[in-house]
């Protein structure tokens, strides 16, 4: 195929002429952006405020008045919901996937910016929902954050009136605004590449994001099903998934539904969404590791062949989380071998990060720490995945805490881990001032060793047999005293994870003022993002021309050069390849 | 170039190239099909996963088959030939005959119109007729998928509405660049509404069988 | 270098905490040893990685750590070393898989032996039922379920008659013989897990899921449902009681088969009139209720309640505590009844008396009240009448310093606190988030606005 001219008209971009064009209504993916991860990061804080309230009734039961088993049960849910979607989601790829996709692929902008704009404000328009479903008679749902039927719509659980369904509504608006930005990221990245940007030259923070995103395309239909039928049942009555039940005394009319068909709709797309948040984060760790390890990501096709099984593997493994279900149980063979051959990819990636430390210069900068972190903690959590999704394994340890330390290291501080160290290595980019750096290491001890803190314990207590979703133990002859020892010791921990992300909030606002002033490309990274000839990126990212790609976006350390990077606009120079 | 062959590429062996081989995309298309592409992969797995859900739930011992209004076989000609018109147009823009294109456009729209309110009559039959959505999961599997398919051609008439203003706001016929993103258009409403009639033709065929 | 040293340290805790914490798992007490060597297979081989991974990736740390003049080595991919760690990780991956698919094909195939019983859902209460001797169960479906028949069996069904059925959350089985438990929601979903049996399963409504497991030691063990049911999932809690053949036979002839609850006899309210006389002298004649001699309104209250009530004080599952002097009388008084006759007559007759609503004469904070009943409602219904299938009482227009006293005596330990009386014990733990008098009273307070609506009920559990 021979090049294709990219239709770059930097004269047709949205031009902002007021402040209100400019930071409001604004088609500027970098602004967009900046809009996007701003409110995933309030609204994740609450989400971080209602693990306070389970914690500590969890640690002092009987304390505090206000939290009783229905404001227990919400916090439950609207923590998990929020943190899933509304934070990590709408965080790596709202926020990272519109700053990064065309700057590192050197774009002007998304190929849709009015799309792009329109999405972050039904974005906004969903969480406003959500959180409107605090103040509607009866409160937020408390069905947990799967919300499964039939308990999530009959009486007995909270907000079964009002709660339930502003969820499923908030849920059915992020779904629209979030295939509004996906279809934008997967354009771009396929139509948009500047250059010489082959697929194989994009660096792995993009390939992340990009299959993450098609996997969000294609998965997140599925919660837009369920959600729909969902509210069908609850507002019509119809019988999707309400079988004939006894509901408080009353025979329903309803006949014939199956729960666990929504159980189905639900993982289909909740499997896959564990990758949505997981692939960005392994494409982003990639690159903080090898930028600050001075050395090439390791086994770089390797890389992107594991992403892109992971993406492909990550249909077909949906029912481990239904073992236990009453789904027929002879599933169970296809689905443990299915989750456990995706442990193999997964292995991959591991190993090629550690490689990548092997023989670098490692600079142990605040990213750097976030990246290893990273590693350990979804060393941890992931290996536990291979007791949940070995069907039999998964017998004793189903619904305990076992999975809760499980997914929270692995899909939820693993992440996270990422989130914080991008954000530090990006900040100069963003603002031009970098953060903090004494801050930033107090941040990553507190939350690297505070986190493993709080979960590396509730495996056991999960092992022992202590079920999740409980609002109190009451009294039980299998678990010890020495169970609530474990449970204040965990409260702590997580106050003071709590703080340090407080103290992180702290340093974004005050370094914005204070911090030092940023050189451009502080980090010394090849990729395109820091080759902007405005600093920080202007309007339209580049100059009269677009930046032309004659290398990967990995070559640190390459021998013969002078520098230990050369970026991917530099053309060859002599003696090197042509 | 297959996807395969791409990813086996060895980026790091091939520094200092720049116009190789693929370019600035990946296909040869304009961003605006490829995001259509894209938007109906996400409506194929929309209701792809409405049709699975459809057969799980059918299996079980409460379904009653629907009793179809004979309405829909003249609702689905109708669709039918929309998407003709529609195709038409796109023939028509492509030879630069405007008015074939006006017509064909015009056509496809009302007759979609037509048939968007036809399905509604088709709503009141099934209800007069004491078919609720709660009376049976066929029945609100009914209302639902025919209700999800009216949004989106009700989407698509709004792409077409703008569509035809703009050509009867004027098309400069010189102006070759004003003239491709009509034909642009013109193209991506055709390829929506025959993806459409295939979901209809696909979702009838199974109301029917089920 | 203090990243690769915590590394390092996190490692060896890891290690130390996994081996000298006290935390692992309960005891055994059934067959599944296998569950526990696929768990401990996964243990060694994620341990192992687990360890060599993270100390490997420290030692790498520290040799490479910036230093001046270090450049760090150019090696896009190494193939042959990739291609080893995928073949080793498939080799471990394939020894976790592989015995744990064997013995998940074990917990699929009952063993053709194995006996039968049927562990029966609801929020929050667990009922079971076993086949009779016939061997077989009846059919049941959830539009027969009544407050006479709970279970929902078809009284046609001729298979159903024998069986045999057990109200109340404690099952009995017998050890050494392998079970088959069928279960059946009627409601929502459910769990049924005993952590000492290692397996656990669903109960799902519209379906009848299945376990099966060989207790192998006697004794009593927590059932636990760990699927989230509702506002007092964390309450649903039985008991399943491991004992000798002979113990289990005896213990399952005392209960009653369904044709047994078919024949109860139609209450007698004019009998029911002659025995209320000595209740009258504190409960007043209309079972109005008197304060003064602490003695709460009965009229009104569901039948079922009261003879609930009834047979923990005659059974001495309620009013044993000293310190709870009431109680004691009470207990004392319901030892008069002779028979469960006798009961059911006094409860017909209660049930004719006429349902005027209870002073109010506790006050407080109506609107906190109301937010804190947000929680009771899910039980005793928005209307604070009562719900027969979650076995809760009605509280609207009863004695308000009755309902006080009780929910005191619920915090204190002095009601609620009886092995056998399962309702009590839930009551208990959902009473324990009224920390104090003033929310008591603001609760009470919120009930007392409540209208009585007199709706026809389902009220009666004895006439039939």
């Amino acid at each position: 195929m021979a090049y294709v001219a990219i239709a770059d008209r930097p004269d047709e971009l949205h031009h902002p002429h007021s402040f209100i064009t400019k930071y409001v209504w604004s088609q500027d993916h970098k602004v967009i952006a900046i809009q996007y991860s701003i409110i995933a990061i309030l609204v994740g804080l609450i989400a971080l405020g209602l693990s306070f309230v389970m914690r500590l009734q969890l640690a002092f039961p009987d304390t505090f008045s206000f939290i009783d088993p229905s404001i227990y049960y919400q916090s439950v849910t609207m923590h998990g919901m929020i943190m899933v979607i509304y934070l990590l989601t709408a965080l790596f790829l709202g926020g990272f996937g519109n700053y990064l996709i065309p700057l590192q692929l050197g774009a002007r902008d998304m190929v849709f910016p009015y799309m792009n704009m329109l999405s972050v404000w039904v974005y906004l328009l969903s969480v406003i929902v959500l959180l409107a479903s605090f103040f509607v008679p009866g409160g937020p749902t408390g069905a947990g954050w799967t919300l499964y039927p039939p308990q999530a719509i009959l009486p007995g659980t909270p907000g079964t009136d009002w709660g339930i369904l502003m969820m499923l509504l908030s849920l059915a608006i992020f779904i629209v605004a979030f295939t509004m930005g996906g279809l934008n990221y997967v354009t771009t990245v396929l139509q948009a590449r500047t250059r010489g940007m082959t697929l194989m030259r994009m660096p792995l923070s993009v390939w992340g994001i990009f299959t993450a995103t098609i996997l969000g395309l294609l998965a997140f239909p599925a919660l837009f099903v369920s959600a729909v039928m969902m509210s069908f049942d609850k507002l019509l009555g119809t019988s999707f998934f309400i079988p004939a039940v006894l509901s408080m005394g009353d025979v329903l009319e309803t006949e014939g539904g199956s729960p666990v068909l929504f159980q189905h709709l639900f993982w289909f797309f909740g499997h896959p969404e564990v990758y949505i948040v997981a692939l960005p984060a392994f494409g982003i760790v990639s690159d903080l590791l090898s930028v600050h390890a001075r050395k090439n990501i390791f086994g770089y096709r390797m890389m992107v062949w594991a992403i892109v099984a992971i993406g492909g593997l990550s249909f077909i493994v949906w029912a481990h989380h239904m073992y236990v279900s009453g789904m027929n149980p002879y599933f169970g063979f296809f689905f443990a071998t299915t989750t456990l051959i995706i442990a193999v990819p997964t292995a991959i990636k591991v190993y090629n990060w550690v490689l990548t430390l092997w023989k670098g210069d490692i600079h142990l900068t605040v990213p750097m720490l976030f990246a290893i972190g990273f590693i350990f903690t979804f060393i941890n959590g992931g290996l536990t995945g291979l007791f949940l999704g070995n069907v039999v394994v998964d017998l004793p340890l189903s619904d305990t805490y076992f999975v809760v330390a499980h997914f929270h290291l692995v899909m939820g501080v693993s992440p996270v881990l990422v989130v914080c160290g991008a954000i530090y290595h990006w900040y100069p980019n963003i603002t031009g001032r970098m953060l903090n750096d004494g801050m930033g290491k107090v941040h990553f001890w507190m939350t690297f060793i505070g986190t493993y803190c709080i979960y590396f314990p509730m495996y056991y207590l999960g092992i022992l047999g202590l079920p999740r979703r409980y609002y109190s133990n009451g009294v039980t002859d299998f678990i010890p005293d020495s169970v609530s020892a474990v449970n204040i010791a965990i409260t702590v921990s997580a106050l003071i994870v709590g703080l340090a992300q407080l103290l992180f909030v702290l340093n974004l606002i005050t370094s914005l003022r204070f911090g030092k002033k940023a050189e451009q490309n502080p980090w010394r990274a090849t990729t395109l993002e820091w080759r902007t000839p405005e600093y920080p990126p202007g309007h339209g990212n580049w100059g009269p021309e677009l930046p032309g790609v004659y290398r990967w976006a990995y070559d640190y350390s390459v021998p013969g050069a002078e520098k230990d990077f050369i970026c991917q606009d530099e053309p060859p120079t002599e003696g090197q390849g042509a | 170039m297959g996807i395969l062959k791409i990813l086996a590429n060895k980026p790091w062996e091939a520094s200092g190239e720049i116009d190789n081989l693929e370019g600035g995309g990946v296909v040869e298309a304009p961003p605006a099909r490829v995001g259509l592409w894209a938007f109906l992969a996400v409506a194929t797995s929309l209701f792809g996963l409405f049709s699975s859900a459809y057969h799980m739930r059918a299996d079980y011992a409460d379904w009653q088959q629907l009793s179809v209004p004979a309405l829909l076989w003249l609702n689905t000609a109708i669709l039918i030939l929309a998407s003709v018109a529609f195709q038409w147009a796109w023939m028509a823009s492509r030879n630069g005959r405007l008015k074939a294109v006006r017509d064909g456009l015009s056509l496809g729209g009302l007759l979609t119109l037509a048939f968007l309110i036809l399905q509604l009559v088709a709503w009141n039959q099934m209800i007069s007729a004491g078919f609720f959505a709660q009376s049976n999961p066929a029945n609100a599997f009914f209302y639902l998928l025919t209700g999800l398919h009216g949004l989106h051609l009700i989407g698509g008439l709004w792409v077409w509405q703008r569509t035809t203003s703009r050509f009867w706001a004027g098309l400069d016929q010189e102006d070759a660049e004003q003239v491709g993103a009509f034909r642009l258009r013109v193209e991506l409403c055709a390829i929506y509404w025959h993806f459409l009639l295939l979901v209809w033709l696909v979702l009838f065929g199974m109301m029917l069988s089920t | 270098m203090a990243i690769a040293i915590a590394v390092i340290l996190l490692v060896i805790g890891s290690v130390l905490f996994h081996f000298l914490s006290p935390w692992y798992f309960t005891p055994l007490a059934s067959n599944w040893d296998t569950i526990d060597l696929t768990v401990d297979i996964t243990f060694w081989v994620t341990g192992v990685v687990f360890v060599l991974v993270n100390l490997f990736m420290a030692y790498a740390i520290i040799r490479y750590r910036h230093r001046k003049g270090l450049k760090a080595d150019y090696e896009p991919e190494n193939k042959k070393l990739e291609w080893w760690l995928t073949a080793i990780t498939t080799v471990g991956v394939v020894a976790m898989l592989a015995p744990g698919l064997v013995v998940w094909a074990e917990f699929v195939t009952v063993p053709e032996d194995a006996g039968e019983f049927e562990a029966v859902a609801q929020q929050w209460q667990w009922s079971f039922r076993f086949p009779g001797d016939d061997g077989v169960m009846g059919q049941s479906a959830v539009r027969l379920m009544t407050i006479e028949n709970p279970f929902g069996l078809d009284p046609e069904d001729e298979n159903g008659l024998d069986d045999v059925l057990v109200f109340g959350n404690e099952v009995h089985l017998p050890v050494g013989k392998p079970m088959k438990a069928l279960l059946r929601s009627k409601d929502v979903l459910h769990n049924f897990a005993v952590p000492q049996f290692r397996v656990k399963m669903d109960l799902v409504p519209g379906l009848v899921t299945y376990l099966w497991f060989e207790p192998t030691k006697a004794g009593r063990f927590d059932l636990l449902c760990e699927e989230y049911c509702g506002l007092a999932h964390h309450t649903m809690r039985g008991d399943v009681v491991i004992e000798e053949q002979a113990d289990f036979d005896i213990w399952l002839a005392a209960q009653p088969t369904f044709a047994d609850t078919l024949a109860i006899p139609v209450a007698d309210a004019t009998a029911g009139q002659a025995l209320y006389a000595p209740c009258a002298a504190c409960h007043g004649m209309q079972g109005e209720g008197n304060l003064a001699l602490n003695a709460p309104k009965l009229s009104g209250q569901e039948g079922w309640y009261l003879r609930r009530q009834l047979n923990n004080y005659k059974n001495g599952r309620r009013g044993t505590d000293p310190a709870d002097m009431f109680g004691a009388q009470m207990a004392a008084m319901a030892g008069t009844l002779p028979n469960a006759a006798a009961v059911n007559n006094v409860i017909a007759y209660i049930q004719t008396l006429p349902d005027l609503p209870a002073a109010a004469t506790i006050s407080g904070d109506v609107d906190r009240g109301e937010s804190l009943y947000l929680t009771c409602a899910a039980c005793h219904g928005r209307d604070a009448m009562g719900i027969w299938s979650v076995s809760a009482p009605r509280q609207a227009g009863m004695s308000d310093w009755y309902l006080a006293t009780q929910l005191r005596n619920f915090r204190s330990g002095l009601r609620g606190t009886h092995p056998q009386d399962g309702y009590g014990e839930q009551m208990a733990s959902m009473s324990m988030m009224l920390l104090d008098d003033a929310a008591i009273n603001d609760v009470l307070a919120y009930i007392n606005t409540l209208p009585v609506d007199d709706k026809p009920r389902q009220v009666a559990i004895l006439e039939q």
